[in-house]
């Protein structure tokens, strides 16, 4: 690549000129990107009172104080955590590779009623999540799984929005040819599955991982309609037990420092993930 | 493609297996309620206090009302110019971050912390966001300080009191929301395309637009119609940030309200009747729409 | 079937669920029948206030841990569920209705609910709150609460079914700078003079703003007092009516947002508390005790109530705000033992002073109320020493909550919601109107509106 650059050199100055841009423009949205995070922070250190007084550039003097009115509060925010994290891990797991799953049943065998089907769950994709929910609450109380996180991880099995990002992955990235070689050597499909096609599709899993866990550790609709225990609490719901507090109690500084410790553990998540990402898109120009 | 066929044959009943898991838990989390959704729009069902007022077959009296009574074409549109006045710059920012950030001329330094950034908004909640978007566009809220102070407004303005401002936030809103979103999936669908591609159209003398256009567009295509009808699904489904922004009104007049926000105004009475009438509506008008998407976008993608 | 089972229903009614003997022996038995009782006593709450009275004021309650408590064998179990989207009232709707059917651990034995939509709840033929003489509650042992506090929780029959421990009545709380300011003066019983009916509200409003004061701070705190204060309940025969008196504070409050003298800020959000500082230039608050001293940032030393910048005085017509009713649940199996909480948390004279003097909230005792008023402890550091149980005395005995509905929560939100419309010059009076008519029929498909 270096002699491509060296052998254009008229090109050289748009070149500098687009990159000057590009960072400019990077820089602006850097910003916009974190500027929110830094309003969490200087909220979640000034108090209750200081709060209702506006915005300040600088941080109070609260942080520790709200974190420590937050922890010895009667909300079980740990436990939140654990059962946040549990949900939010299942369900990326159990979405990502079922859907996958499901992907390559549709990309990678001719069987009947194929297209129909592929169809069909473009089809279920359109349903929208509130439009069930009047009836997917009857039906978990009717199986008596309520106070459970069965119903919140099992259903991410079925997810048509990351089955059809999967589909679509495979099409370009998922050759046949591969598979048919793993068969000559005797291995079984599932095996062939497992070990040829899931590692394939690592990158786009990574991707849909981290859609699934945000939107599930993210996610107060259907948690709230059914978890009540205060053992099995996800951290939405604790946020809006938090913001629903009597006057007395009422704090927003404790509300910003309770955002604020739901989201470290996304990040940390998200980095993790992240690198998956940029380390597969390495890969990708390591192919060309 | 017919010899490949052949070969794969005997194996094909494994696509059934692999089907099963979907299948099973499909049936059973989302066909079930959504066949008692269908069910009950035929149906005069709600609470009343606590007193169940129904059901009674009233057959399409549900549909009727929707359609003769209620503003359903408002909120369908209030929704679309939402949604637009998102996704279009969403799309551009995301199609040229995902462009500088996969041209090998451009090697960009600190991209990895970029890409990282892009993507944070996503991780706050939206009812945490909108809560911050509404203190700080509040009437005595720094937004409005800074711009009285520069001479802008000669007094605050209430960006909640006016059509426009709320749904231009909205839309602001969700483009910072799911732009890195958009990104990530473009960029991982660029990394299917070889470098070789781009390095043999700068050889032939392309310029950094045609090389876009020509080259990386044509075969993102799976992935750009994935972002678009999920988006537009998405967008169809919008609720969450122009409820808490407007604290579940949709005002001023109701010209914020969105199709899932006013659905959520017949939860709120149990009125499965009327939900389920409304569900029915949406789903049609979700199917519809995604069907031109496709035939416009990428005919082939279905087949 | 049927019939046996209504039958078992009614003993259960009676108070006597397991015995049939002890309901033949009467309510005197409570205390024996209190054995056979439930082991569990499960409330259900949106918030923590109750469970923290019961801890601090209750005799007898060990905490065990953050949401569970004992008192004698019994465990109690406190339910938490926010108010957020409706979540506790939807809680409350599934449980309720087959709570007699639960099984003796799950049955909710109390809950808890605001005036906003008491009636929806004990209502006679919704039939899930007890009426309280099914629990040996007599009229006696209520004899010196507010008659405003029974009538929120009164069925259509006459009959009490919930209990409140606390009285919100409420006044004009004024900014004691401005009022010398402006009127000259800031005592009591002179700046009443100048708000004492809505007209000379309105020209005193005038004033203010000539001198660069807000009246009040937004249109949404004098709604409280004209809805208070209505001829006739929100809906009669099944269709909407808009009260005159509903009609008036839309006048009023146009007028005053035209002119600048208010603004259309939602209540608890930073427009509307900016007056909590005297750099906010407010004029008056509406609210109650809690509202004194617990919201209007006193912890803040720049604050005007840290000062004790404020004044209480009745305004312009009497008004509550706030409280929490206690329920006994339909089925419950601990009836007993509900009873008595009843009793102790809602009319024991020394209980009752605790809480007063504890919590500083607004007890609902005529008795506690007159001791406090002419009692130094009664005076208020955000008031500068004024002590306004006296006159929360007085409010409360004139609020009048009979005009009441179901469809009152529902009502007086969207009306608020779509009165913003008109006031910020977005829509006529009469399509404002119309959006709340459908955001009610929406709400109450059961409801007309023409």
């Amino acid at each position: 690549m270096a002699n491509h650059s060296s052998g254009k050199k008229g090109k050289g100055s748009s070149v500098h000129a687009r990159r000057a841009v590009a960072y400019i423009v990077l820089i602006l949205i850097s910003f916009l990107c974190l500027f929110w995070f830094y309003v969490l922070f200087i909220n979640a250190s000034r108090s209750n009172s200081e709060l209702g007084r506006g915005f300040t550039v600088l941080p109070g003097k609260y942080l520790g104080k709200n974190f420590y009115n937050l922890f010895h509060s009667s909300l079980p925010v740990v436990r939140g955590m654990v059962n946040s994290l549990i949900v939010a891990a299942l369900s990326a797991l159990l979405s990502t590779y079922f859907s996958t799953m499901t992907a390559y049943a549709i990309h990678a065998y001719r069987f009947a009623g194929r297209k129909a089907i592929f169809t069909f769950i473009l089809g279920i994709m359109m349903i929208p999540t509130q439009v069930t929910a009047l009836g997917f609450v009857k039906l978990v109380q009717s199986m008596k799984l309520e106070d459970n996180f069965i119903p919140l991880v099992i259903p991410t099995i079925a997810a048509p929005m990351t089955f059809f990002y999967l589909k679509q992955y495979m099409d370009s990235n998922l050759p046949g040819e591969l598979l048919e070689a793993a068969r000559i050597d005797g291995a079984g499909e599932l095996r062939i599955f497992n070990t040829v096609a899931l590692p394939l599709m690592k990158p786009a899993i990574a991707v849909q991982a981290i859609f699934a866990f945000v939107t599930s550790w993210n996610n107060y609709f259907t948690p709230s309609l059914i978890l009540h225990k205060d053992k099995v609490k996800t951290l939405p719901i604790l946020i809006a037990q938090l913001r629903a507090a009597d006057w007395l109690k009422f704090d927003m500084g404790q509300v910003y420092a309770m955002i604020a410790f739901s989201i470290f553990p996304v990040i940390i998540v998200y980095l993790i993930l992240s690198k998956n990402i940029v380390g597969g898109l390495a890969a990708g120009a390591v192919k060309g | 493609m017919k010899k490949k066929k052949s070969v794969v044959t005997r194996y094909n009943r494994w696509g059934y297996i692999f089907l099963i898991p979907f299948a099973v838990v499909f049936v059973t989390f989302q066909l079930i309620p959504l066949c008692t959704t269908i069910y009950n729009s035929f149906f005069e069902n709600y609470m009343s206090g606590l007193r169940k007022v129904g059901p009674n077959f009233i057959g399409l009296k549900n549909y009727a009302k929707l359609l003769t009574e209620g503003d359903l074409g408002k909120y369908f549109c209030n929704t679309m110019i939402m949604w637009i006045l998102g996704f279009v710059p969403q799309i551009i920012l995301s199609l040229l971050l995902s462009a500088w950030f996969t041209n090998p001329q451009l090697r960009l330094k600190g991209q990895r912390f970029f890409k990282t950034v892009i993507y944070l908004p996503n991780l706050i909640m939206a009812a945490a966001f909108s809560m911050l978007f509404f203190t700080l566009f509040s009437k005595g809220g720094p937004v409005n300080s800074i711009l009285v102070a520069v001479g802008v407004f000669k007094e605050p303005y209430d960006f909640m009191a006016h059509i426009g401002s709320v749904r231009g936030l909205v839309g602001f809103m969700n483009c910072l929301m799911w732009f890195g979103n958009t990104t990530i999936l473009l960029m991982a669908g660029m990394m299917g395309i070889p470098d070789s591609l781009y390095e043999a159209a700068e050889v032939d003398g392309a310029t950094p637009g045609q090389i876009f256009w020509k080259v990386t567009m044509p075969l993102l295509k799976p992935i750009f119609v994935y972002v678009l009808v999920t988006s537009l699904i998405g967008g169809l489904q919008m609720f969450d940030v122009p409820q808490i922004l407007t604290n579940g009104s949709g005002d001023p007049m109701r010209t914020s309200m969105t199709l899932i926000m006013y659905l959520n105004k017949h939860l709120f009475s149990k009125n499965f009747g009327m939900a389920g009438a409304l569900s029915v509506l949406l789903l049609i008008l979700t199917g519809f729409l995604s069907a031109i998407v496709f035939q416009v976008t990428a005919k082939d993608e279905v087949q | 079937m049927k019939k046996r089972m209504m039958a078992l229903v009614s003993m259960a009614l009676a108070g006597a669920m397991i015995l049939p003997m002890a309901a033949m022996a009467g309510e005197t038995e409570a205390a024996a029948a209190a054995a056979d009782e439930g082991k569990v006593l499960n409330i259900e709450v949106w918030n923590e206030e109750f469970k923290s009275r019961i801890t601090d004021h209750y005799p007898g309650y060990e905490k065990t841990d953050d949401t569970h408590g004992k008192i004698g064998d019994v465990t109690v179990n406190w339910i938490i569920t926010p108010n957020d989207d409706n979540a506790y009232q939807n809680n409350l709707d599934t449980v309720l209705p087959g709570n007699a059917d639960a099984s003796a651990d799950d049955k909710v034995d109390m809950f808890l609910i605001e005036a906003d939509y008491a009636k929806k709840y004990i209502d006679a033929d919704a039939n899930v709150a007890m009426p309280l003489k099914d629990l040996g509650i007599t009229s006696d042992d209520l004899s010196k609460q507010y008659k405003y506090t029974q009538d929120v929780v009164t069925d259509a029959n006459g009959d009490l079914r919930g209990t409140s421990w606390q009285a919100c009545s409420a006044g004009l709380i004024y900014n004691r700078a401005a009022a010398k300011e402006v009127l000259g003066t800031d005592d009591p019983a002179e700046v009443q003079k100048a708000v004492a009916d809505w007209d000379t509200y309105n020209e005193t409003a005038k004033k203010m703003a000539d001198a660069g004061y807000l009246m009040q701070s937004t249109v949404n705190d004098t709604y409280r007092v004209y809805s208070n204060n209505v001829s006739g309940p929100w809906v009669q025969d099944g269709k909407v009516v808009i009260d005159d008196n509903i009609k008036k504070w839309v006048d009023d409050s146009k007028a005053q947002v035209d002119a600048k003298e208010t603004t259309t800020a939602e209540l608890w959000s930073d427009d509307w508390s900016k007056g909590f500082y005297p750099e906010g230039k407010v004029f008056c608050y509406f609210g109650p005790a809690w509202l004194i001293n617990f919201s209007m940032k006193a912890d803040d030393e720049k604050s005007i109530a840290a000062q004790g910048g404020w004044g209480l005085v009745n305004g312009p017509q009497g008004f509550f705000w706030g409280g929490t009713w206690i329920c006994a649940a339909q089925g419950t199996d601990n009836p007993s033992l509900v009873k008595d909480i009843m009793l102790k948390m809602t009319t024991d004279d020394d209980i009752m002073k605790e809480i007063a003097q504890k919590d500083s909230d607004c007890v609902n005792n005529k008795e506690v109320l007159k001791a406090l008023a002419s009692d130094d402890s009664g005076s208020n550091k955000v008031l500068g020493g004024q002590n306004p149980y006296q006159m929360l005395a007085d409010g409360a005995e004139k609020v009048d909550m009979s005009n009441i509905s179901i469809y009152d929560q529902g009502c007086n939100e969207e009306f608020q919601k779509a009165m913003k419309n008109y006031f910020d010059g977005n829509a006529s009076y009469d399509d404002a109107l119309a959006q709340f008519k459908s955001a009610i029929v929406e709400k109450y498909p059961e409801l007309t509106t023409d």
